[in-house]
């Protein structure tokens, strides 16, 4: 999902299959999920489908489990009146439950639609109404709360299956049942209905739809985007075989399932190769169960990699001493080998010496100690990686690679391939899957597995007669056959010198810094750049307190001169690298200053997989922008209005000058 | 929190039931300190109780009586009908109460698992023979305990640090460590001595919901000492207002917040 999200593209809108519209087969062909799953289990029979870290303990469901579970759920559903065509909606982490529920859903014939489990109601009802939702599998009480509070706003939401029973005791709703009561439910069930479940399994066919993805809305409202059954199997099956991906393999699933590069690799392309999906106990313990797994690939995101990295960076900090000269010597070898191998460069014969010794004293126990020792391939998708980080990684000896792709063109769009990792590339287009560049410079698709359309009056991307898909993206196709991928057609923009301004690119070598979460760069139809920035306050505190600096909490930290000291020596860098090539030199950042509060998908600024919003951030931020354009030290914000927090106002935000790169100094 | 507590007020899970626990005529001397004075109030099943007031109004020395600590001079405790004479921290515990201190009583050199398994001791038969032996009876209770401990653990989301020494974890974690190991001997009745102590908003929020949840999940009946009024009010059911070892007040946190000689306790009176 490099970009997803609406833009000003035209053209003929595909109408979305809703339910009713929906064709009845008789016998259904291509394949559908509900049949993977069913061959899973005679020919996978005892492997491990999924595995789940409950109670201390790792907890195996094999692929023969899997299907009985799932033809017991088929059943309770259909008794609870779950038709084809109908819409389930998913709210909660990564459980086998969830997925169980997904695949039960598919085997009548229904659509799954898995939210964003921190979504809160007033966004997730438009979704559930637009989608008709009747049935929903939701984690916890929070979630059953979400929903029953919405629950007047979507009438045909009629069952809510609820997977913990934690204090949901006193709940009377006559919508509420159990994942446990409801399995109780599908055994009699499926003693009663005979063979409901087999034949609608049957009936089932590879173009029915089987996800409603919401795209995230980077540039506006979210899109409900329906993708099929076969375009997904077709897109999880060419991915698979292009990494030699087998049922012996297996993955760590702790994005949330909403996303849908998420349940590709929690679902897909597990469904499609066989191979087991490891559901971490929570978030906390993410990185302890995943030593504990050590899974051969996953997908992750450059946000998680950047925390991942400035956590290894923190420790090694604390830990001081010779053992923090040796990581670090060790990392500026990684950065350089991994550089210089990404550009196709030699690597001498006493580089490679070192590399070998540091192999065995940092690396391979780093590798180890990440969970990623064994790790066949890693993918980071959702948005351009820092090169730096991507090096990283890379030369610690995890084969990290870029994957692109939409919502709406399939997600599976394009991977670097083995031997061919370049930091400007995305690599190469998958098996079945053809791209071309238009005359305005937009990434098309054309493949099996294309969206559907979306549901309702989504008015975003669409599909050409020639089958070619906008994806909103602006990008080039190398006469090696990679795709490089600049950034969302909207964000690019012109300084007013009338120089062009890539803001990512810039902004995610500011976030490679450990004390930066976030940053928007600002500079469209403006004369130069500006940058606000978003500490990450774990380790900018974490620095104040070695540095005995008091602080109160993050709008205290974020205020600090020598918080803004410490940042601005991190711009300096960045201005440095800008400045020495022509192309970004007009982009260096002139004045910067710290954002009082955490950004938050809470208050729309962000999306929910992370993405910044930038109208919604223009309009949040004015002042503070005009005032660092105006050109004045200081700027007047309406703080939040925080939970229980009584002191709601106006924050004076400080805008500092970045220092400049030399160079420019004396263009200057 | 709001939505939950909405629900609760609407059908509990456990509906509040007759008193198991009286407290009659009690007074404590420590020498010539008159530590309580005639005090009397009773706890109900399934209850938020609450004791409140200033410093040094009497509030340990009430949980320590009802805990077998002190045996008061004056004034008998009953439990559920039953008269109790000599009460001893031991046999508290046996008859279903458990507590946590106000200065957190933990095994710093133990791990969160550790400690927590510790607050089974009760529950276990295996003798020091069977331990030592590895006898089946003790296997057995070793993985009893280990899979209450854990259930624990997951009630309490402290999944992430349950091989972490004690020692090593902040201090709002420590107390919530406390509680797991109270819970961990399957208590009816729990005393918690300023469980909110010291801690933040956001970590006295967390154990605001950790407390509910202990009482509308397991139906434990709660008696917890605060200074906090504002927590005190939110949570419990009823609250006992302590002031210079007397009572000054007892019933729901509103009733009890419109009382005259309460509020002139807290805030001070102009003599």
């Amino acid at each position: 999902m490099q970009s997803v999200g609406t833009g000003a593209t035209t053209g003929a809108r595909r109408s979305a299959p809703r339910g009713e519209a929906l064709p009845q087969h008789a016998a259904g062909s291509g394949e559908t999920f509900a049949r993977l799953l069913r061959s899973n289990a005679s020919r996978l029979a005892d492997r491990p489908a999924y595995r789940e870290k409950h109670r201390g303990i790792w907890r195996t469901t094999t692929w023969r489990a899997l299907a009985r579970d799932v033809d017991i759920l088929a059943a309770a559903l259909a008794g609870r009146g779950l038709k084809r065509g109908d819409h389930v909606a998913f709210l909660g982490e990564n459980r086998p439950r969830l997925y169980a529920g997904v695949a039960a859903a598919h085997a009548l014939g229904a659509v799954a639609m898995p939210l964003f489990p921190d979504a809160t109601g007033p966004e997730i009802a438009p979704m559930l109404r637009l989608a008709g939702v009747t049935h929903a599998f939701v984690e916890d009480q929070e979630q059953v709360d979400k929903l029953l509070a919405i629950l007047p706003e979507c009438p045909a939401l009629r069952c809510i299956v609820y997977d913990r029973e934690r204090s949901m005791r006193p709940y009377r709703n006559p919508e509420l049942v159990s994942y446990a009561a409801l399995v109780e439910e599908g055994r009699a069930a499926a003693e009663r209905s005979g063979d409901l479940v087999s034949r609608a399994i049957e009936a089932g066919d590879g173009g029915d739809a089987a996800f409603v993805f919401l795209n995230s809305g980077a540039s506006g409202a979210s899109h409900a985007a329906v993708l099929s059954h076969g375009g997904l199997i077709a897109r999880a099956r060419a991915a698979a075989a292009a990494e030699r991906l087998s049922p012996a393999d297996s993955t760590i699933a702790y994005l949330p399932p909403g996303w849908m590069g998420q349940a590709i690799f929690a679902y897909a392309q597990p469904m499609a190769v066989g191979y087991c999906v490891c559901c971490p106990e929570s978030s906390e313990t993410l990185l302890s169960d995943m030593r504990e797994i050590a899974p051969t690939c996953f997908l992750t995101t450059p946000r998680m990699l950047d925390t991942i990295f400035s956590q290894v960076a923190l420790r090694m900090e604390a830990a001081g001493g010779v053992n923090l000269a040796l990581f670090n010597r060790a990392v500026a070898l990684a950065r350089r080998l991994g550089r210089r191998r990404l550009a196709g460069e030699p690597v001498g014969a006493a580089e490679r010496m070192s590399a070998a010794l540091y192999d065995a004293v940092v690396y391979g126990p780093l590798r180890d100690a990440l969970g990623m020792s064994r790790v066949k391939v890693a993918y980071t998708s959702g948005d351009a990686v820092d090169p730096s980080i991507l090096a990283f990684f890379r030369a610690l000896g995890v084969n990290l690679k870029q994957l692109y792709g939409t919502t709406e063109s399939g997600f599976l769009v394009a991977i670097q391939r083995d031997g061919a990792v370049r930091p400007d590339t995305v690599g190469a287009p998958l098996d079945g899957v053809e791209t071309r560049i238009s005359p305005d410079g937009e990434i098309l698709v054309r493949a099996e597995g294309l969206f559907l359309g979306y549901l309702g009056d989504g008015d975003g991307r669409s599909v050409d007669a020639e089958g070619w898909l906008r994806t909103g993206d602006l990008g080039s196709l190398g006469a090696d056959g990679q795709l490089r991928v600049a950034d969302r057609a909207g964000d690019i923009g012109v300084l007013a010198c009338g120089a062009a301004f890539a803001p990512r690119p810039i902004e995610n070598r500011i976030k490679a810094s450990p004390y930066v979460r976030e940053a928007v760069v600002v500079g469209d139809g403006r004369d130069g750049v500006i940058a606000l920035i978003d500490v990450n306050t774990t380790s900018v505190g974490r620095w104040a307190d070695t540095h005995e600096i008091a602080f109160s909490g993050h709008r205290d930290l974020a205020g600090q001169d020598r918080v803004y000291d410490l940042v601005a020596g991190v711009l300096a860098d960045i201005n440095a690298e800008l400045a020495r090539d022509p192309a970004t030199a007009p982009c260096v950042v002139r004045r910067f200053a710290l954002l009082p509060e955490e950004l938050s998908a809470d208050d729309g600024v962000l999306t929910r997989t992370g993405k910044i919003r930038r109208t919604v951030f223009a309009q949040r931020f004015a002042p503070l922008i005009e005032a660092a354009y105006a050109g004045r030290s200081s700027a007047s914000l309406a703080a939040r209005e925080a939970e229980g927090s009584m002191a709601a106002g106006v924050d004076e935000v400080k805008i500092r000058d970045a220092a400049l790169a030399p160079a420019d100094r004396r263009a200057a | 929190m709001n939505v939950t507590t909405a629900i609760q007020a609407a059908t509990r899970a456990f509906a509040i039931g007759g008193p198991i626990l009286e407290l009659d005529s009690i007074s404590l001397r420590f020498g010539g300190v008159k530590a309580l004075t005639n005090i009397s109030f009773n706890i109900c099943e399934h209850e938020i109780r609450a004791i409140i007031g200033p410093n040094g109004a009497g509030k340990s020395s009430m949980i320590n009586v009802i805990n077998g600590i002190y045996t008061p001079q004056e004034g008998e405790v009953r439990f559920r009908g039953e008269r109790l004479g000599a009460m001893t921290p031991q046999r508290a515990a046996r008859m279903g109460i458990s507590r946590t201190f106000q200065n957190i009583a933990l095994f710093k050199r133990m791990s969160v698992l550790d400690n927590i398994m510790a607050g089974r001791t009760l529950q276990t038969r295996a003798t020091f023979l069977d331990v030592a032996f590895r006898t089946p009876r003790s296997r057995r209770e070793e993985l009893e305990s280990r899979e209450k401990a854990e259930e624990i653990i997951e009630f309490l989301e402290i999944e992430d640090v349950r091989k972490t020494q004690v020692a090593k974890l902040p201090y709002g974690l420590q107390k919530r460590v406390e509680l797991g190991r109270a819970l961990a001997a399957e208590p009816k009745l729990l005393l918690l001595d300023e469980p909110m102590a010291g801690m933040n908003v956001e970590e006295k929020q967390d154990m605001c919901r950790f407390i509910l949840d202990v009482n509308e999940n397991y139906g434990t009946t709660i008696v917890l000492i605060e200074h906090d009024m504002g927590v005190v009010m939110d949570i419990s059911d009823r609250v006992v207002v302590l002031d210079y070892g007397k009572k000054i007040g007892d019933g729901p946190p509103e009733e009890v917040k419109r009382n005259q000689e309460v509020i002139d306790a807290y805030l001070g009176v102009a003599h």
